[in-house]
């Protein structure tokens, strides 16, 4: 979070009253949705609602034994973020502070308050490579230079969005830190590495075009039957313990984005010390660096300030948002936006608000579509194209998907993952339910998929959609009357699909092999699992009973793909072994 | 300390004073009766000219009169190891007659939030000697795992067991570092006497006392006492554990009379509800307590947490449950159907989740087939489970031989596996072992989450030929 700097008018106010995390204050001049610093140990907040002389603060920090009467200090400016070099292996509280750097400055293993810090280093130099010359004209957006910020990534330094633009008359290449100039334009204006932007305000692009590349997660049953698209959204929703957050930890660990942000809003404290324990040991399966150098982490679990919260999504996404103006392939998780939806209603309810549906105000499906609308597939103001694909997690009470965060959230995004307790009970996991779950990206994504896996890649899969839709039917008839009663076709159908939800829907997340799977490893298990359909259904056309089908050894095998190292030539091998075992029994 | 008799309104377990000197918001009241006894409170909200008050043991009796003190504080509980051993209320004070108590320090009850930076991840596996736990749904130290229940079932027996035989491993082999010591911590919210009793009881008779604080607010106790009894004991449980380096484990019980008591206050204040009536910070509130869990690196001690909760009409889509359950890590279900059976503890392991289980399990933690012989016993019990619907419309017979034993599988998972009485302790080995015997009643390839080295190693071939003749 920035710091107010000197030159800020400063009109100070009185507290009025102090309920939880809403304090109003008489007399303070300020606009809305500036940041304000209440009372004697100057918390940090936010203005929501200004009315007569009374004007309405949401206080970030936990406002125990704040008392009428203390002052509270406009800074002038709204809610921002720090920009530049240093967010990547950084790990933030819901403002953008540094929680190892709080953990320093406050010596305690616990949140102290009314400390502040910066959200980069302000101090620390970093080497700058200029990417245009003296006599260069450069208009807002331009990329001026690069600076390698980690191994995987380097970072782009940009004339800010909001400049008027003009020639070089000074740039060059050495270390610098990032509030030193390291660009002088004939307007006079200074360019340095650092930049801030409001956070609820989305970064100027050109054009929000159609995405057609899609986001590869490593999960088969992500890739395989609900793709998302880079520059797309999707939706999580799940009752609890039906895997939520382990989807989310896989899509940060494996999607192929360039850069993941990855925001905790409101959830547990030590899955967020999982993730900030894992990331730097595990390492990005396209570049092979550590994984932590192309994340940023946004840490606000469940018990700190609920205000913070509900800024904690609009951090991550203006921090997305810049890397994407670099023309980088974003991801942003959020888990959960449920969390955030209860943050606004929480505020909402200290407001007196009239409610909405559920207790909810009525902006929130506003708010929500605003924030998924920053997602996309951009050509940037500087001429590149990057994306923010968004990736929310839904907390719906009781796994109840009619409630309004989950419905409200259906209606913009266009990838639906439902996770299903069921499945998770059964400890069938990525728990996702292939019946229920969509996505509106197949369509455009399709030509990828043939271009760059196999060409009948929309076949295969249209072939493994129908097998399991088909076994949904047949499972219906089995419940009533058991399996041996269904004509042998059908009971073939019911073991091949048992095949594919097992062998390629499956995916064993804590397993060092199968917890990423690329693209064509995805389309080898399901088509192996076609070769044994095929073979299969000509063998009990030659009059094999199905029982002598289904026992073969090779068939088990199926179930062992995932966790090989060396998975092409197991199933060349198993291919084999299926179709000839099969034909010994004709 | 400036007194006031400006009373101005008295409504349910609030109390609206006229000041005219700024009050801080959460800071602690005292308002004393025109009989002289004394009454304390807590700040809801503090305007310039008034402030809302929270009175802890009800606001019967208070009058116009009555005068109210601000002690300039918010509330404190004085914290000391000499704790250990003492009984106290559901606000802190000593009622077991003891000695009066003289702190080291007072700490803020509502306790700041531990950096995520500053944790340490929890993977040291703590063994309960419940199979149904170790096996299936680990408890490590520094987790926060509820016990889902309901009126009628034996979650207190449970809690028992698992107080009374929760060991590390490391402990018994007898290098266990000095000074991490085990204490348990009891906070009790409404819950009748009869019940402190049986906890007292057997906190007595097993020794236990002498390493647990026990916080006792009974049913007759004023409701809204029961909003900072939980915060006292896990006040009481951060001092132990990350000054004094004891491994704390809390026991919280019944959280769902701390939400009545959360639902009472926000009625009375007149705030807009959430679902079902309970106020829409309940999840803040209930995160405030359970975060209070966890490890800190480089500091040797850990609060692990078991709230019980009892789930109004069985349904675990209450708001109290379901808020739990997204904050929690993992829960523990006691069934119904299984306490009807009489199988003891009635653990239901299907729905039951331990987040942080994989990471506490393994080689070098507890046994390397652990992972998949947890994976396989889920499979092969969810398989025997749905076709327990099947067999009561087609009959044992229309089933193939495999279904058969998945059914066979299901019930002596029940009998053996999850049936062990409240006063067993199985170590994680017999545990495990039992878990084999078990799967060895399945044929080996039907075996598909088990590596297949492991199968090798464990598998029971002689079992299978046994069930195989007892058949034919």
């Amino acid at each position: 979070m920035s710091q107010a700097t000197d030159t800020d008018v400063r009109e100070d106010g009185i507290i009025e009253s102090v309920s939880g995390p809403v304090v109003t204050a008489r007399d303070l001049d300020a606009r809305m949705n500036d940041v304000v610093y209440v009372g004697s140990e100057g918390l940090m907040g936010e203005v929501i609602e200004i009315e007569g002389n009374i004007t309405t603060i949401q206080v970030y920090e936990e406002t125990s034994g704040v008392s009428p009467g203390e002052p509270v200090e406009g800074t002038g400016s709204p809610l921002s973020v720090d920009l530049g070099p240093g967010m990547l292996d950084a790990i933030y509280d819901g403002v953008q502070r540094p929680l190892d750097v709080l953990e320093e400055k406050m010596g305690s293993a616990f949140l102290d308050r009314g400390v502040d810090a910066p959200g980069i280093d302000l101090e620390k130099t970093w080497e700058f490579t200029p990417e245009v010359e003296e006599g260069d004209e450069v208009e807002a957006g331009d990329i001026v230079g690069t600076v390698p910020e980690t191994p995987s990534i380097d970072h782009k330094v940009m004339v800010p969005p909001d400049s008027e633009g003009g020639e070089v008359v000074a740039i060059e290449s050495g270390n610098f830190n990032v509030e030193e100039t390291v660009v002088e334009l004939d307007s006079g204006e200074e360019i340095q590495m650092h930049q801030e932007w409001p956070v609820r305000q989305q970064r100027p692009t050109v054009e929000k075009e159609t995405p057609t590349e899609p986001l590869i997660s490593g999960q088969r049953v992500l890739d395989g039957l609900f793709p998302i698209a880079k520059g797309g959204t999707a939706a999580i929703p799940g009752p609890f313990g039906s895997g939520k957050t382990v989807t989310q930890h896989q899509l940060a660990k494996w999607a192929d984005a360039d850069i993941v942000v990855y925001v905790g809003c409101g959830e547990r404290g030590n899955e967020m010390t999982e993730v900030i324990e894992d990331f730097p040991e595990l390492e990005d399966p396209t570049t092979g660096n550590a994984l932590m150098d192309r994340t940023c982490l946004i840490a606000n679990t469940s018990n700190m300030p609920v205000a913070a919260r509900e800024s904690c999504v609009y951090t991550g996404i203006t921090i997305a948002e810049y890397f994407r103006d670099m023309g980088y392939d974003v991801a942003l998780m959020a888990d959960s936006t449920s969390r955030w939806a209860e943050a606004m209603r929480e505020i909402s309810s200290r407001l007196e608000e009239m409610p909405g549906e559920e207790g909810y105000p009525a902006y929130l499906s506003a708010r929500l579509s605003e924030f998924y609308e920053r997602a996309g597939y951009f050509e940037n103001i500087n001429g590149t194209e990057g994306s923010v694909s968004v990736i929310g997690a839904v907390s719906p009470p009781g796994g109840d998907f009619s409630e309004p965060v989950t419905q409200n959230t259906l209606r913009i995004v266009k990838t639906f993952w439902a996770l299903d307790a069921d499945l998770a009970e059964r400890r069938h996991f990525p728990s996702i339910n292939w019946n229920e779950s969509y996505s509106l990206y197949r369509d455009q994504l399709d030509p990828w998929f043939e271009e760059n896996v196999r060409a009948d890649w929309p076949e295969t899969r249209q072939w493994a959609i129908d097998t399991l839709d088909e076994e949904a039917e047949l499972q219906e008839i089995v419940q009533l009357v058991g399996k041996d009663a269904l004509p042998e076709d059908q009971q073939l159908t019911l073991e091949i699909a048992r095949y594919l939800r097992e062998a390629w829907l499956q995916q064993n997340a804590f397993h060092d092999v199968d917890t990423f799977c690329e693209p064509e490893k995805t389309y080898r298990i399901m088509d192996a699992a076609k070769t044994y359909n095929d073979a299969a259904f000509e063998a009990l056309d030659a009059g094999v009973p199905v029982e002598e089908i289904t026992d073969i050894d090779a068939a088990p095998r199926l179930n062992r793909i995932g966790v090989q190292e060396d998975w092409d030539e197991y199933i060349d091998e198993l291919e084999d072994d299926i179709e000839s075992q099969l034909r010994e029994l004709y | 300390m400036k007194e006031y008799q400006t009373i101005t309104e008295i409504s349910g377990p609030l109390v609206f004073v006229e000041t005219d000197e700024p009050v801080g918001y959460d800071d602690i009241v005292e308002i004393e009766l025109s009989d002289g006894e004394t009454r304390r409170g807590q700040v809801l909200e503090s305007a310039s000219d008034y402030v809302a008050i929270q009175v802890f043991e009800g606001t019967e009796g208070i009058d116009r009169d009555a005068s109210v003190r601000f002690l300039g504080e918010t509330m404190k509980m004085p914290v000391t190891e000499d704790l250990l051993g003492r009984v106290m209320d559901g606000t802190g004070q000593p009622i077991d007659g003891g000695p009066e108590i003289v702190p080291d320090e007072r700490r803020d009850i509502v306790g700041e939030a531990i950096n995520p930076y500053s944790r340490e991840y929890p993977e040291e596996f703590i063994q309960t000697g419940v199979s149904a736990i170790d096996g299936m749904n680990t408890l490590v130290r520094g987790q926060k795992l509820p016990i889902f229940s309901a009126s009628g079932l034996p979650h207190n027996d449970l809690a028992l067991q698992i107080a009374r035989q929760a060991t590390v491993p490391e402990e018994e082999e007898g290098d266990d570092d000095e000074g991490s010591e085990f204490a348990v911590i009891f906070g009790a919210m409404g819950i009748t006497a009869e019940e402190a009793n049986e906890f007292m009881d057997d906190f007595e008779r097993t020794g236990a006392l002498e390493r647990s604080v026990v916080f006792m607010n009974l049913a007759d106790d004023p409701a809204v006492e029961r909003t900072i009894t939980p915060r006292l004991a896990l006040t009481t449980a951060e001092y132990l554990a990350f000054e004094k380096d004891y491994h704390v484990l809390v026991i919280l019980t019944d959280m769902t009379n701390y939400c009545e008591a959360l639902r009472e206050i926000g009625a009375a204040r007149e705030e807009v509800p959430g679902r079902r009536g309970y106020p829409g910070y309940m999840y803040t509130d209930l995160a405030q307590l359970y975060e209070r869990a966890g490890r800190i690196e480089g500091r040797e001690g850990s609060v692990t947490q078991l709230p019980i909760l009892t789930m109004p009409g069985d349904d675990d889509t209450h708001p109290i449950p379901d808020l739990t359950g997204y904050i929690t890590e993992g829960q523990i279900y006691i069934d119904r159907d299984l306490n009807s059976q009489g199988i003891q503890p009635p653990i239901n392991v299907l729905p039951s989740l331990s987040r942080l289980m994989d990471d506490g399990i393994g080689e070098g933690l507890t046994r390397a087939d652990h992972a998949d012989v947890k994976d396989q016993i889920f499979a092969a019990y969810a398989e025997g489970e749905d076709l327990r619907d099947l067999v009561n419309i087609v009959g044992r017979e229309a089933l193939s031989e495999l279904d058969n034993k998945y059914l066979d599988f299901a019930d002596r998972f029940e009998e053996e596996f999850v049936d062990q009485g409240t006063d067993t302790a199985r170590s994680i080995d017999e545990t495990l072992e039992l878990g084999w015997d078990l799967l060895s009643m399945l044929p080996k390839d039907a075996l598909n989450r088990i590596d297949e080295d492991l199968i090798e190693e464990h598998y029971r071939e002689d079992e299978t030929a046994e069930t195989v003749e007892a058949e034919a």
